[in-house]
């Protein structure tokens, strides 16, 4: 075996070694300290935390590209508030009154649309200006959700279209609508990543971006079409999510930038870019959805679950750092 | 000089990793006032060696004295407290500090309440700095500072402690030929005040210019120590590398083609001026000059990552505009840079995608990349430039120098270039593959590749280059041919002294 070879395999596998802890953990404690009768492990129980996922998961795969590329998206949460308000008021807009339930794919694209133009803005201005990621995607999530209340003030916007909510409820083999989009958003996340140059390219210009430049690769254009891809699913989350609930308000997903690029971490993306992959951020994301979901089973109160999930992110860097020293012979700092 | 007791010994230390024997048995001796050349190709234990000295690893068998009584080094605090200082090759200071707190930086002198005392770190600094004759103060932020000051700084920073010994590892790295000779001054005086000194370096003139003993290390274990007096280069670089080495002049015996890359009065600000050249395929030339001379600011307009402020670039006889490396590349002008892991490879990729990163998007099957193809390229590559890795899927940080820089230069031939540039082509490369990567290179010009070969190495130059342009603050000087080119008038041209100025 090659050294290192273990601490590979514990690195790589770590975050499925985590949720099956947690499962074991859950299953266990549930039988002792849940309030309700069904086991934590119940079928129905995991469907659901699957389609819970959803929202944050499809944003993450957007987030593991951009943050391979070494750079980082804030401004999540306000694009998925903006994408939310655009789908749900350009179906009450009267020209498309004639347009019956053909007004759903065209609400949609609108949003998308959106989603995709704002992120596109973010990367035009880190491409153009080369101001870091982290500034101007802070400066677009204050601006964006700024936008998002001088839409409607304090006001919910809200919209039922029925046709809409059947479709994001419906089940195909019992998988939910929303699970369905984010297992898609993987598995085409996943080829990109893997298989095509855009990918590659990624991943070189997170690692030694001066290298990437050097290679004749056309750095600006690959970041700009990763900021698209962002807000194109920050908007998708929003689309699937406000399907089937019909009304949002002007502070919906916020601080879901944090969980999303908590997710990405504990699936081990490198936060310095470079390296880091689709499926563990997969694994991230079940991970949390899971603390979240068990902790809730066991009685355990909102505020508790945030202060586990905070230490255990802590915790599961410091124990990835531990893996990553080992070997080799780094100077102590 | 070299009388008494000796300040440092280190006898049969032994050093394992898990399935590497890093040090097997290797003794030597520092005497005060003595220069102790420590040598071996990269991989060879030197760094292992110093580590174990400096604390930071613990060996696994053998001793070390430091003035004959056995120590233990705990950690780099007690190395320093035994007076077992190191001048490391990558600096470490603090460039927003200045100079006293970079030099006293963890133990800064106090006043009551934990308040800097700043007149006496000052004067304490001001005294230590006297003694090294430098042109800047402790007041100085390091920042400012040239690189070659900045390692005064450190060394400034090893003589606040009572020094017993002090180890230098390749300091010279970055040093021009000016800093060169006022660090050997330095040295000098340690010596005279009994300090034993241990240098580290690759670079032979030094070591037979300063030392007085050289213990060469080869695969972990000791190959000898040898009065620097009763020996040569080659001896020495045989001992290193266990054969023989050929560094005989290596000019042209093929036809030479058409010019394929023509320079006129290429102009870029302050950089460079009024730079004219040509190079034809199957000629190698060679860029000589003191770092900051210019030549590595030409390769980088060449390639498109500077814009030229005037002047023509002609690619096969004709004017060509590059603004970018993508337009270089697409014209067939490749530069393999000086700082191979932070300017030519992705540290964290693969062997097979570091040589086809600037043509993957070529190598596709649909939106795919067709890995198949790239797996073919690497393969070719590796066995045309016999590079050495386990296989494709090796990440190249794990590589050793001379194979990463095959990497690179692999990358380049596998899009087929008509000039390839190579800045600095050995440089931190062991022995061994330094005259593979020189033998390579008269090869590719024997292949029809124009090729410019820029180096602060002289003996580099004068091996691979046919012509020698001369470069003195940023511009030319002269261009030799390798008939005509002496060391001499090699070293005066890129002085400014004496070189007649050749459009």
């Amino acid at each position: 075996m090659q050294a290192g070879a273990l601490s590979n395999a514990l690195k790589t596998g770590a975050i499925w070694g985590f949720i099956v802890l947690e499962l074991i953990f859950f299953s266990v404690a549930g039988q002792y300290l849940s309030l309700s009768d069904t086991a934590f492990m119940d079928i129905d129980n995991m469907l659901l935390l699957f389609k819970q996922s959803a929202p944050i998961g499809i944003i993450a795969m957007g987030m593991t590209i951009v943050m391979i590329n070494g750079n980082i998206d804030l401004s999540v949460g306000a694009t998925y508030a903006i994408a939310a308000i655009v789908l749900l008021e350009s179906m009450t807009w009267p020209i498309f009154a004639g347009l019956g339930d053909w007004v759903i794919p065209v609400a949609w694209l609108l949003a998308l649309g959106a989603g995709t133009l704002l992120g596109a803005l973010n990367g035009l201005i880190v491409w153009k200006t080369g101001v870091d990621a982290f500034i101007v995607t802070l400066g677009a999530m204050l601006g964006y959700r700024g936008i998002v209340f001088m839409f409607n003030g304090e006001q919910p916007t809200s919209h039922l279209n029925w046709t809409l909510v059947d479709f994001a409820e419906a089940e195909v083999f019992g998988i939910a609508t929303a699970t369905w989009f984010l297992l898609a958003v993987t598995a085409v996340i996943w080829f990109i990543m893997t298989r095509t140059v855009h990918g590659r390219n990624a991943y070189a210009i997170g690692d030694n971006r001066e290298a990437a430049v050097n290679a004749g690769i056309r750095v600006g254009p690959h970041m700009m079409i990763n900021f698209m891809i962002i807000g194109f699913l920050a908007a998708l989350s929003a689309v699937v999510f406000y399907s089937e609930s019909g009304s949002v308000n002007p502070n919906d997903g916020q601080l879901y930038e944090l969980w999303v690029i908590t997710a990405v971490v504990l699936g081990g993306t490198k936060i310095t870019g470079g390296a880091g992959s689709v499926i563990s951020t997969f694994g991230g994301v079940l991970a949390i959805q899971l603390l979240r979901k068990g902790l809730g089973h066991i009685g355990a109160d909102t505020e508790t679950v945030n202060l586990v999930i905070g230490c255990i992110l802590i915790a599961v860097l410091f124990l990835d750092r531990q893996l990553n020293i080992k070997g080799k012979e780094e100077l102590k700092v | 000089m070299t009388e008494g007791n000796p300040v440092l010994r280190v006898e049969n230390i032994v050093k394992t990793f898990p399935g590497v024997r890093a040090l097997d048995g290797v003794s030597f001796t520092v005497m005060p006032g003595e220069v102790h050349a420590l040598m071996g190709e990269n991989g060879a234990g030197k760094s292992t060696l110093m580590k174990v000295l400096g604390g930071i690893h613990q060996p696994n068998g053998g001793s070390i004295f430091v003035e004959e009584v056995e120590t233990v080094m705990a950690g780099p605090l007690e190395a320093k407290a035994k007076g077992i200082v190191f001048i490391h090759q990558e600096l470490s200071l603090a460039e927003e500090l200045s100079v006293a707190e970079n030099i006293y930086l963890g133990e800064l002198p106090l006043k009551s309440f934990g308040r800097v005392d700043w007149s006496t770190l000052y004067e304490r600094t001001d005294a230590i700095l006297k003694k090294l004759n430098v042109g800047f103060t402790s007041r100085t932020k390091v920042g400012d500072l040239s690189i070659a000051n900045q390692q005064m700084v450190e060394i400034a920073r090893a003589l606040t402690v009572d020094a017993k010994a002090v180890i230098f590892d390749e300091p010279t790295a970055s040093l021009t030929d000016a800093e060169k000779s006022v660090l050997f001054e330095v040295i000098a005086d340690l010596q005279s005040d009994g300090v034993g000194i241990v240098y580290i370096s690759h670079r032979m003139e030094e070591i037979f210019k300063i030392t007085d003993r050289i213990t060469v290390l080869r695969d972990g274990q000791y190959c000898g120590t040898v009065e620097t007096a009763n020996t040569n280069e080659e001896a020495v670089t045989q001992l290193m590398i266990g054969r023989k080495l050929d560094l005989s002049r290596n000019a042209s015996h093929h036809e030479l083609g058409d010019v394929a890359l023509e320079v006129r009065g290429l102009s870029c600000g302050k950089l460079f001026q009024d730079i004219s050249f040509e190079v034809r395929s199957g000629e190698v030339l060679g860029f000589y000059g003191l770092v900051g001379a210019g030549r590595t600011e030409i390769a980088e307009t060449l390639f498109g990552l500077r814009d030229p402020s005037g002047g023509q670039i002609l690619l096969d006889g004709e004017e060509v505009r590059i603004h970018s490396p993508v337009d270089a590349i697409a014209r067939g002008i490749s530069l393999v840079p000086e700082d191979r892991k932070g300017q030519g490879l992705v540290l964290g990729m693969n062997c097979r995608d570091n040589m086809t990163l600037p043509q993957v998007q070529d190598l596709t099957s649909g939106p795919f990349v067709a890995e198949g193809a790239e797996i073919a390229i690497f393969d070719q590559y590796r066995d045309r430039l016999d590079i050495r890795t386990p296989g494709w899927k090796q990440t190249v940080g794990n590589l050793s120098g001379g194979n990463q820089q095959k990497i690179v230069i692999g990358k380049w031939l596998s899009m087929r270039p008509k000039v390839l540039i190579v800045d600095e082509p050995t440089r931190g490369i062991d022995v061994g593959s330094k005259s593979e990567i020189h033998k390579l290179i008269r090869e590719l010009a024997a292949q029809g590749y124009a090729v410019i070969v820029i180096s602060s190495e002289m003996p580099e130059v004068l091996h691979v280059a046919d012509r020698i342009v001369a470069m003195y603050s940023g511009k030319i000087m002269r261009t030799f041919t390798s008939e005509e080119v002496t060391e001499d008038s090699l070293v005066q041209a890129i002085s400014g002294l004496g070189g007649e100025k050749v459009a």
